[in-house]
C-alpha cells in the first residue's frame, strides 16, 4: 500500500480587510487610496487600516494510504471546507506542500455548473466534464448514470422543471461514476432523502474497497462517518486536534466543546451564537425531568433578521428534538448581541451526553446563515425524584416520558 | 506547480473547454427568442447607419468599392473582438461557481467564451458573402490571406481578454470600463471609414491600434488591390498583438492563484 495523499505543515493565510464596503475592492478604491498614500508620503503622515491577518489552517499535517477512507470533522469555522479547497487545488495554501498521487475528483457541491435551462441528458454531459470525465468515459456509463438517478423519464426535460430531489439524485449519480484515484467528499449528502444518502454511502464504499480510491470525506453526519471511515481527522480552528481511529476522533469531536462559552468571531459567518448556555433549576446543573432554559446569543456582523433553531443532540448525532420559534425573527444589528431564552418544562431525556447544536437562517432552509451541531455539550444528570430506569442501558435509551400511574 | 505541468492539464481539460463553449451556445439559442436574429440584425443595422452618415453625409472615399461592402467587411473583425472582448471579460465572474468549486486550468473559461463568438463570426461570414453577391463584386486570389488575418482577430480577442477578465476579478467595477472601451475603439479603429483617410504622416502611429492591421488585413485580403496595406503599419499591429497576448497569459497565470478567493 503506497501514500495516496502527503500533507505537511499546511497553512492558508486570508486577509480581513478592515474597510468600510463590503466585499472586493474597487478599481476607484485602489486607485484614490494609491493618490492618498503618495500623499501621506509627501506630507509624512502615518499609515492606516493594515490588513488583519486570518489563519484558516495552520500547520496541518497527516497522510493518506491508498484506499483509505479518511473522514474530516471540525465545527463550522474549523478550516474543513478550506482544507478540502486546498486539496483539490481550487486555491493554494499560504505555506506548506501538498502531494497528491493520481487523478482528484472534488465534490464540494452538488450540481456544480449544472444549466437549469439544460435537459437532463445535456447536465449529465456537462457535469461530468466539469467534474473531470472524458466523453468516452460518459457514454459508456450514461445508462447507469440514468439508472441510478432513477430519472429516466424525464431525461430530455429542463432541470429547472425537476424537483430539489430529483435534481439531488441526478446530481450525485454523476458524481458516483467517477472514477478518480482521490474522491474528496464536502457535505453533500446532507440534502438527499435517507434513503438515497444510504446507497450514496454504500456506492462510495463500493468503489473505495474494490478499486482502492481514496476517499476523503467531510460531513456533519457522525453516522455516515462513522459507517464510512476508517480514519478520522479533528480539526479545531485551523489545527489538526487528532489523527486516529474514526470512532476516536468522533469522541474527541464530541469532547472539543464541553462548557464552550462566548465563543470567538466566526469569519466565515454573517451571524452566529455567540454564547450558548444550558441552565437546570438546581445550581446550573441539569437533571432528568427538571425544568431547563436554554440560552443563545447571537452576534451578526450587518443588521439582518434570522429565524434560529436550537436541536438537542446524542452522541450518535441522531437529533432528539429541536427548539424552533417558528414564528419569530430575531432582529440583529452589528455587535449588539440578541438573547433568546428557551424554557422546557421537564427535560425528557435519560441522563447521558447530549450537544446543543444551533442553526441560523430562514425558514424551510432557503437561506443558512450558520449551522453546527455541536455548540454546547452537557451532561443529563441523575435524579431521584422523577420515576425512570435508571440502571437503562444508556446506549439505546434517550428519552424520558413522565407520566403518573395508579394500581388496582 | 510547474509551467509545463499546466499546458499538460490544458490539453487535458480540452473537452471541458468544448463542453462550455457547447453549454453557451446552447443556452444562448433557447433563451432568446431572436437568439440568431440579434447577431444578424445588430451589424447590419450598424452598417446601415455608417453608409449613410459616413458614406453618404460625410461622403468619405470607399476607393470604388461599395461602401455597405466596405463597412460590412470591418465590422466583421469588429464584431467579433468586440462581441469576445464583453463576454470574455466577464467570463470568470459569471462562472464564479465553477471557479470555487472545481479545479480547472482557467485559461480555459475566457477561451471557451471566445469560441463561443465564432458562430456569430460564422453567421456574419454568410452575410458578408450576400452582401458581395447583392452588389456582384468577387474577391480576388488575395481572398487566400483571410484566415491569416482571422488567427490575428483571434489573438487579439483573445490577449485583451485575458487582462480583462483577470482585471475584473480583481476589481469589480472594471466591469463598467469595459463598454465604454469597446464603444469608443469603434470610432477610433477603421470601421466606418478607410483608414486611407488618416495622413500618410501618421499612418504607422494609427497602426499602433492593434485592430487598424487587422481590419485592413481583413479588407486587403477580401476586397483586393483597392485597400494596400501598410506593411510596417501591419507588423507594428501584429507585434503588438503578440505583446498583449503574452502579456496576457503571463498576467492570467499570476493572477489566477488568487481567483478562488477573490470571486
Amino acid at each position: 500500500m503506497s501514500t495516496s495523499i502527503s500533507v505537511h505543515n499546511l497553512g492558508k493565510k486570508y486577509l480581513l480587510q478592515h474597510r468600510t464596503g463590503q466585499g472586493q475592492p474597487t478599481l476607484r478604491e485602489t486607485l484614490t487610496e494609491g493618490m492618498r498614500s503618495i500623499g501621506r508620503r509627501l506630507t509624512g503622515g502615518e499609515h492606516t487600516g493594515a490588513p488583519e491577518e486570518f489563519w484558516a489552517l495552520r500547520d496541518v499535517s497527516f497522510e493518506v494510504q491508498q484506499g483509505e477512507r479518511l473522514g474530516i470533522i471540525g465545527r463550522n469555522g474549523a478550516g474543513k471546507s478550506t482544507l478540502l479547497k486546498i486539496l483539490s487545488r481550487i486555491t493554494e495554501p499560504s505555506t506548506g506542500s501538498v502531494q497528491l498521487r493520481g487523478r482528484v475528483a472534488s465534490l464540494l457541491e452538488v450540481g456544480t455548473g449544472f444549466h437549469p435551462e439544460l435537459t437532463g441528458r445535456e447536465n449529465i454531459y456537462l457535469n461530468g466534464a466539469i467534474l473531470g470525465m472524458s466523453r468516452a468515459e460518459l457514454k459508456k456509463k450514461f445508462d447507469e448514470i440514468v439508472a441510478f438517478a432513477e430519472i429516466e423519464r424525464f431525461l430530455d426535460t429542463p432541470v429547472k422543471r425537476y424537483s430539489s430531489g430529483m435534481y439531488v439524485r441526478l446530481a450525485f449519480a454523476v458524481a458516483a461514476h467517477l472514477e478518480p484515484e482521490i474522491l474528496v467528499v464536502d457535505e453533500v449528502l446532507a440534502v438527499g432523502d435517507a434513503q438515497f444518502q444510504e446507497k450514496c454511502l454504500g456506492k462510495m464504499q463500493e468503489i473505495s474497497a474494490r478499486q482502492q480510491r481514496t476517499i476523503l470525506f467531510v460531513s456533519h453526519n457522525i453516522q455516515a462517518l462513522a459507517q464510512l471511515c476508517d480514519r478520522g481527522v479533528v480539526l479545531d480552528r485551523g489545527e489538526v486536534r487528532l489523527t486516529g481511529p474514526m470512532d476516536q476522533a468522533i469522541e474527541c469531536y464530541l469532547d472539543s466543546s464541553v462548557g464552550a462559552g462566548p465563543d470567538a468571531v466566526r469569519p466565515d459567518a454573517d451571524c452566529w451564537p455567540s454564547r450558548v448556555t444550558i441552565l437546570g433549576s438546581n445550581g446550573g446543573a441539569v437533571r432528568i425531568g427538571d425544568p431547563v432554559e436554554v440560552v443563545v446569543e447571537v452576534c451578526s456582523r450587518r443588521g439582518m433578521s434570522t429565524q434560529i433553531g436550537i436541536e438537542v443532540i446524542d452522541q450518535l448525532g441522531h437529533n432528539l428534538f429541536w427548539l424552533y420559534p417558528q414564528r419569530e425573527y430575531l432582529q440583529l444589528k452589528p455587535n449588539c448581541p440578541v438573547k433568546l431564552t428557551c424554557r422546557v418544562d421537564a427535560l425528557n431525556l435519560y441522563p447521558g451526553s447530549y450537544s446543543i447544536g444551533v442553526w441560523l437562517g430562514q425558514g424551510g432552509r432557503i437561506e443558512e446563515y450558520f449551522w453546527d451541531r455541536n455548540c454546547l455539550r452537557f451532561d443529563v444528570l441523575h435524579n431521584h425524584e422523577v420515576d425512570y430506569f435508571y440502571n437503562f442501558n444508556p446506549q439505546s435509551t434517550k428519552v424520558y416520558q413522565p407520566f403518573s400511574y395508579s394500581i388496582g | 506547480m510547474g509551467a509545463a505541468h499546466y499546458w499538460r492539464d490544458l490539453w487535458r481539460y480540452r473537452e471541458l473547454f468544448l463542453f462550455l463553449a457547447w453549454r453557451d451556445i446552447l443556452v444562448r439559442y433557447k433563451q432568446t427568442a431572436i437568439g440568431i436574429a440579434w447577431s444578424v440584425i445588430r451589424p447590419l443595422l450598424t452598417m446601415l447607419v455608417f453608409t449613410v452618415v459616413f458614406g453618404k453625409l460625410a461622403k468619405l472615399p470607399s476607393n470604388g468599392i461599395p461602401y455597405p461592402v466596405m463597412v460590412y467587411t470591418a465590422l466583421l473583425p469588429w464584431q467579433f473582438f468586440a462581441n469576445a472582448l464583453s463576454e470574455g471579460s466577464n467570463s470568470l465572474v459569471d462562472n464564479a461557481n465553477l471557479l470555487t468549486k472545481v479545479y480547472f486550468p482557467r485559461m480555459i473559461v475566457p477561451a471557451s467564451s471566445i469560441l463561443v463568438n465564432l458562430v456569430d463570426f460564422a453567421i456574419s461570414c454568410v452575410i458578408l458573402a450576400g452582401i458581395m453577391i447583392w452588389y456582384g463584386f468577387t474577391p480576388d486570389g488575395h481572398a487566400i490571406l483571410f484566415p491569416l488575418f482571422f488567427l490575428l482577430a483571434l489573438l487579439a480577442s483573445f490577449g485583451v481578454s485575458l487582462w480583462f477578465c483577470a482585471l475584473n476579478v480583481r476589481y469589480r467595477d472594471f466591469r463598467y470600463v469595459v463598454p465604454f472601451l469597446v464603444q469608443f475603439g469603434l470610432f477610433v479603429s477603421p470601421v466606418g471609414f478607410s483608414s486611407a483617410i488618416v495622413p500618410e504622416q501618421w499612418r504607422v502611429l494609427y497602426y499602433l491600434n492593434p485592430m487598424v492591421g487587422v481590419i485592413d488585413g481583413f479588407r486587403w485580403a477580401l476586397l483586393g488591390p483597392a485597400f494596400k496595406i501598410n506593411g510596417a503599419g501591419l507588423f507594428v499591429s501584429a507585434l503588438l498583438v503578440f505583446a498583449v497576448l503574452i502579456g496576457g497569459i503571463v498576467f492570467f497565470r499570476r493572477m489566477e492563484r488568487s481567483f478562488a478567493d477573490l470571486v
